[in-house]
């Protein structure tokens, strides 16, 4: 059974072509890195999945759980399942954080048929999932981001993640901007929600976060295309070898 | 649109003036009646502004002058049922009740408030009569300086409305509730005036509900003067909702002594004209003064605020937050004008109004007038006219939260900048239900309350 497939994806930005044929297959319980230099398209793949109106798909399907996700609506892809966390996460003055993930949790359950989460349940939800990332009480009880560290934002992003449950997790450079402590944090955070049936792609520049996520599967994408993909030592080659073979092997 | 031009409407309303002159002030003390010829005669040089003249540069007069409406020099017969119009409170907020119908204060109302001793809430034309020297002293001396002539048209026909008399010392923890109610079986034009005398050292908190109760073409000019003296504190929280076929302007002139501290909220849910006149003047030295509205608007509604900020003295501070949503073809206005007088020094006022447009077809007009004449001053303004951030909104899908949903949660964090200034904290979480409801489309009115305004 194949969870999510990708089939000659290709998008562009404002007629500029971004990804120019992507090619991936994640099943169930499986964990890939996508890894590659800065602009190689990594996170316009991300956000095309998510389903970032701003990027348009010009060529290719995508399925999940055999449905095609390209025609779902972004907050339906999201209930059905697969969760983005964000390279950037924005700030939303106003919205407080509970009151999005009450919504946001109920959207869900609506999704799937079931009665909206009471006060009492939702409360120790909360309770429960800020320990998966030792989140403060502090973060929980602001507006969405606003005034979050960089390091805080990211482990918003795995607290939504573990509110949501979701089937697939995208992390978009999760890793980047976080000192070793809450690496290690927001690794086990990602590692605790785990599941035989749960699926992530770890998108990153570093291998140092593969150390805490081990991957099943590394890909590498470059110029948007994935042009190597292996296992967890192709990771530790990167790492070692820097981008720059990648670059010449792909261009000779 | 209108039936009739303004100059028209002008003559018109001098001669419904002249004719009745003998209504309007029977019962009313010389204080009163004495500043009415010098009101037309300012109302006739002035006439009513037409769009584009400096004040009005957004906002047509006519489309609420150019209607015909009855006038009324008697207060009405009300078949109200007292009990029942005091349940007309917001829930959850405990508050003396005060009604007031077509612009005349329902004397009943006053009865069985039991307000705290010495505070006094009369009908303003009994007051006029009972305390000579509150209204010799500030009755009419406010607005002058100001020279706006829809202000002058009210106080030549002015016989009603409210008079409030916080002493000095004084602490009212209640907020005094005031709903205004627009009744009856014809188009009407209403004028209250009222008058609002805070005195040293006390405490107060007004909440103003204008309500329509049935269909008809009103158009209620209102008048109110605020007098805050030294050290006072005092807030002044106005929910307009009146019908789409209503027309008010509602002008409030404060004057605020030396170490006194106002906070001025409007709120505009419905109405299909709205012109808000908010003149602030800080007379003593470290005087504050809050400015802040939010307007809510849809169909073709047209909502202006014009506020006015005089730093008279030195060491003030004011701040000024407006924000609009404005949708379909709504069109909105704020003007914002401070001035900084020569000898304000150390003056801090800031001033920003937001706004946010849903359609291509709603308009939003912002114009910020800083005229500062001090060297040493802190001022600053900024206005920003925009859509909902798409970014946001894509944060939120990414989460499972649906366009419709997503878009109410940014507008309503939108508007709670403005909420989160006010200083009752039940009254902040009634409007934020206020609000949303309002946003969502769903009768806004007042819970619980017998008035369908809708
Ligand atoms: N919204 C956008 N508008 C224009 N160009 C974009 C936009 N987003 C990404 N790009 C371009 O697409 C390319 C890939 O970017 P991105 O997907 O962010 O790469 P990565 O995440 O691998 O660093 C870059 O050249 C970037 O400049
Ligand atoms: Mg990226």
């Amino acid at each position: 059974m194949v969870m999510l497939k990708i089939n000659n994806l290709k998008a562009s930005v404002d007629g500029k072509e971004i990804l120019k044929g992507i090619n991936l297959e994640v099943k169930p319980g499986e964990v890939h890195a996508i890894m590659g230099p800065n602009g190689s398209g990594k996170s316009t793949l991300a956000s095309v999945l998510a389903g970032n109106e701003n990027f348009e798909v010009t060529e290719g399907e995508v399925s999940f759980f055999n449905k095609d996700l390209l025609v779902m609506a972004p907050e339906d892809r999201a209930r059905a399942g697969l969760f983005l966390s964000f390279q950037y996460p924005i700030e939303i003055p106003g919205v407080s954080m509970v009151n999005f993930m009450k919504a946001a949790v109920n959207e869900k359950r609506k999704y799937n048929g079931q009665e909206p989460i009471s006060a009492q349940d939702f409360l120790k939800m909360l309770r429960d999932k800020k320990k998966v990332v030792e989140m403060d009480d502090r973060l929980t009880s602001r507006s969405v981001n606003e005034g979050f560290s960089g390091g805080e934002k990211k482990k918003n992003e795995i607290f939504q993640m573990a509110m949501l449950e979701p089937k697939l997790s995208i992390l978009d450079e999760t890793d980047s901007g976080l000192d070793i402590d809450a690496l290690r944090i927001v690794a086990n955070g990602v590692n605790k929600l785990k599941t035989a049936n749960t699926s992530t792609i770890v998108i990153t520049h570093y291998q140092r976060l593969l150390d805490y996520i081990v991957p099943d599967v590394v890909h590498i994408l470059y110029n948007g295309r994935i042009v190597k993909t292996g296992g967890k030592d192709l990771a530790l080659e990167l790492e070692e070898k820097g981008y720059d073979w990648i670059k010449e092997e792909v261009n000779v | 649109m209108s039936e009739i031009d303004s100059n028209t409407m002008k003559y018109k309303l001098i001669n419904m003036y002249q004719q009745n002159k003998a209504a309007i002030e029977e019962g009313l003390p010389d204080v009163v009646n004495r500043v009415r010829e010098n009101a037309i005669r300012d109302f006739d040089r002035q006439g009513i502004p037409e769009k584009g003249s400096e004040a009005y540069k957004y906002t047509d007069l006519m489309r609420a002058f150019g209607k015909t409406y009855g006038y009324s020099f008697k207060a009405p017969k009300t078949d109200v049922d007292p009990e029942t119009i005091f349940q007309c409170a917001v829930p959850d907020l405990d508050t003396y009740t005060i009604l007031l119908e077509n612009g005349w204060f329902y004397n009943k109302s006053g009865e069985q408030l039991n307000l705290p001793k010495g505070i006094i809430v009369r009908s303003f034309r009994d007051a006029a009569t009972e305390f000579p020297e509150l209204f010799e002293k500030h009755y009419n001396k406010y607005l002058e300086s100001h020279k706006e002539s829809i202000a002058s048209f009210n106080t030549a026909f002015a016989q009603d409305g409210l008079f409030l008399h916080i002493p000095d010392g004084v602490v009212l923890e209640k907020p005094i509730q005031i709903i205004n109610l627009l009744r009856g079986g014809n188009p009407l034009l209403v004028n209250q005036r009222n008058l609002i005398v805070v005195g040293k050292n006390s405490q107060a908190k007004v909440i103003v509900c204008d309500h329509t109760l049935s269909q008809q073409n009103f158009f209620a000019n209102t008048v109110t003067e605020v007098f805050i003296d030294e050290s006072a504190v005092f807030d002044y929280y106005s929910i307009q909702n009146q019908h789409n076929q209503s027309s008010q302007i509602s002008s409030i002139f404060v004057n605020q002594m030396k170490n006194s501290n106002s906070l001025l909220n409007t709120l505009t849910l419905h109405g299909g004209f709205v012109r808000n006149n908010i003149h602030v003047k800080l007379a003593g030295e470290h005087a504050e003064a809050n400015v802040y509205g939010l307007s809510l608007v849809d169909g073709k509604q047209h909502v202006d605020n014009f506020t006015f900020v005089d730093h008279a003295v030195a060491n003030c501070n004011s701040n000024e937050l407006y924000k609009n949503v404005l949708d379909d073809e709504a069109t909105a206005a704020f003007n914002g004008r401070i001035l900084v007088r020569e000898d304000a020094q150390k003056t801090q006022a800031f001033q920003s109004n937001k706004n946010i447009c849903l359609t291509q077809e709603a308009k939003m007009y912002t114009k910020p007038q800083l005229e500062i004449y001090a060297d040493d001053v802190k001022c600053s303004h900024g206005a920003t006219i925009g859509q909902i951030d798409e970014e946001a909104l894509f944060y939120l899908k990414s989460r499972g939260i649906g366009g419709h949903e997503a878009r109410m949660m940014l507008m309503h964090a939108f508007a709670y900048e403005v909420l989160s200034h006010i200083r009752v904290p039940v009254l902040m979480e009634r409007y934020g239900d206020l609000v949303e409801k309002r946003l969502r489309g769903e009768f806004s009115k007042c819970e619980g309350c017998f008035v369908h305004c809708n």
